[in-house]
């Protein structure tokens, strides 16, 4: 092998080890005794694999309680999302108003302006609607910030279906409605549900709009309980907090697991078009 | 996901529909937009208005129209203007030392290596992980006594007992290595899509010619890389000028690590200033507003060309 060979491997195994390496660490932690986890000459691997710290962790934590409040935010939004989302984006990728220049500026917009600017009369508006401090609130914030990507994501994927057939399905003299539910509806499937994971994972990982809005211990989220968690890191144990981190990333994780085929060679294959 | 792809998948888009315009269309539209005016846009809007006021948290306060006084009281607040030059060094850094990172890495991970898929596939995990948990796996790997880094160190012979993120001369440099590592993996994706569309005749071409490695890759390479390369370092400054949580729960803006969004609210949350809070806010939308321009004047260009 040449040497220029050679040092491309180097390269690319250093870059897998600092990109890797992190969550190889977070993972034994979260199986160390508390004993390994004090010892001045700390080892890579436990020296026995236990789930003291998860069960430990779930305990101290309360994680079941935010996970369960991390879920239900995740989930209505999500639904909401997508409903709402479902026919702007059909009307976005078909029809060619001033709307679609509006909205992509918009979708724009709304990936770069600082949440600083927005947090304060949000903070302002939902209390009076009885919505602060609440689920309810973190809901509705959560909609319009996942909103304008849900739109841009499946407007996407309905203008990927051929136009050619919602006319055929028309011409054979079904109403408009039964055309969208029978013919579109089925081939956009697959983007409803990339769309619903990207949603539900937004908002599972949430931190700052909970950190403001939520202050009652029993309604927070599980980002905002691990962040506190950290707080007290001086009387928790690094080992719980580990596996309290690792239990709140599977979601994520999985999610990444699943698309990321697909994730790379979407953008692979859209550069190439473009 | 990010900005990007909006601007990307914006330009393939040229086709026109076959649909026209119609009215119908905004009936369509309508359930999307009216929480995004009311819950976005019109909270955007008094978001703006209120950096004019001396609104505070406190209840049953009125509310006056102050006019430029908190943009006064903003020009002579130290700490403000600190901290805005800690979130200028942060995301410069973030950005630069990521960008350069990632052409290195997508580089490598086009070059038709053995082990490419497994190489991909683990470059994008800090992309599936939560800022929160980043933050605490990363103090983890930071923690003075415990830390891998400080056993890595040790293992060589070098001093291992640094407290990273616990002093001003190594917490801001430590935190810029976990930004970095926050945002390679899009930065890297993205760069390695526009690789893939570099023309490969011009490539053989330029290689007949008796161009090498080096020379190809300035004179080829980096001049088709050029639009995104524009796009996603821009878009990565704003976002990472934009930071919160990662340095929230990595060292909450103690050693010099106070970044602009974490001062802001603070200001708002801590102390109830939320008229000046929202100035703070305006202020960080005039740089972000400028940078933008700058990126959508370059993506016009790119477009005429």
């Amino acid at each position: 092998m040449p040497l220029g060979r050679v040092l491309q491997y180097v390269a690319i195994v250093l870059f897998m080890i600092f990109l890797a390496f992190p969550l190889l660490f977070l993972f034994t932690t979260a199986f160390k005794s508390q004993r390994e986890l004090q010892s001045p000459d700390p080892q890579l691997l436990p020296a026995q694999w236990n789930l003291d710290n998860f069960t430990a962790a779930i305990d101290r934590a309360n994680l079941i309680q935010a996970a369960g409040n991390s879920l239900i935010v995740a989930l209505v939004t999500t639904l909401i999302v997508v409903a709402v989302s479902l026919p702007a984006a059909y009307a976005l990728a078909r029809f060619r108003t001033r709307l679609r220049k509006l909205a992509t500026g918009w979708i724009l917009l709304s990936q770069v302006f600082p949440f600083i600017l927005i947090i304060v009369p949000l903070y302002l508006m939902l209390q009076p609607l009885g919505l602060g401090n609440s689920l309810g609130g973190l809901v509705v914030v959560y909609v319009v910030w996942s909103l304008p990507f849900a739109l841009w994501m499946l407007q996407g994927y309905v203008a990927s279906i051929p136009v050619d057939l919602e006319e055929a399905g028309a011409m054979d003299g079904a109403p408009k409605w039964r055309v969208l539910v029978s013919i579109v509806l089925p081939l956009l499937a697959p983007g409803l549900v990339a769309t619903s994971l990207f949603a539900f994972i937004g908002s599972w990982n949430e931190f700052f709009f909970a950190l403001v809005l939520i202050k009652d211990e029993a309604l927070q989220t599980l980002p905002q309980r691990l962040a506190l968690f950290v707080g007290a890191e001086g009387q928790v144990q690094l080992g719980q907090l580990a596996a309290a981190s690792l239990l709140a990333a599977i979601p994520s994780l999985l999610f990444f697991a699943l698309i990321q085929r697909r994730l790379t060679s979407g953008l692979l294959s859209g550069a190439v078009k473009g | 996901m990010s900005a990007v792809d909006v601007v990307v998948a914006e330009r393939r888009l040229t086709r026109r529909s076959r649909f026209g315009p119609e009215r119908g269309a905004w009936l369509l539209f309508l359930p999307a937009m009216l929480p995004i005016l009311v819950f976005s846009v019109w909270p955007l809007l008094q978001g703006i208005a209120l950096g004019f006021t001396n609104a505070t948290a406190a209840r049953n306060a009125t509310v006056e129209f102050t006019g430029v006084e908190n943009y006064v009281e903003l020009a002579g607040y130290e700490l403000f203007w600190n901290s805005f030059g800690i979130g200028l060094i942060w995301a410069f850094s973030v950005t630069i030392i990521q960008f350069f990172a990632s052409l290195s890495l997508a580089l490598l991970l086009n070059a038709n290596l053995w082990g490419q898929g497994i190489a991909r596939t683990l470059a994008l995990i800090p992309w599936a992980m939560p800022p929160v948990i980043i933050a605490i796996m990363w103090r983890l790997m930071l923690h003075p006594t415990y830390g891998a880094v400080n056993g890595g160190l040790g293992a060589v012979g070098l001093p291992d007992s640094i407290n990273w993120l616990g002093q001003a001369s190594t917490a801001l440099p430590a935190a810029i290595v976990v930004g970095v590592w926050a945002g390679m993996p899009q930065t890297t994706i993205t760069l390695l899509a526009g690789l893939q569309g570099v023309n490969a005749e011009l490539h053989e071409a330029a290689q007949i010619d008796g161009a090498g490695t080096w020379q190809r890759f300035f004179s080829v390479t980096l001049p088709a890389l050029r639009p995104v390369i524009i796009a996603i370092t821009t878009l990565d400054f704003i976002n990472n000028f934009n930071s919160f949580a990662l340095v929230y729960v990595l060292t909450a803006g103690a050693w010099g690590t106070m970044l602009p969004m974490l001062f802001a609210y603070n200001e708002a949350f801590r102390y109830g200033n939320f008229g000046l809070a929202s100035a703070m806010g305006n202020v960080i939308v005039i740089v972000i507003a400028i940078f933008l321009f700058f990126y959508l004047r370059s993506q016009a260009r790119g477009r005429e060309a």
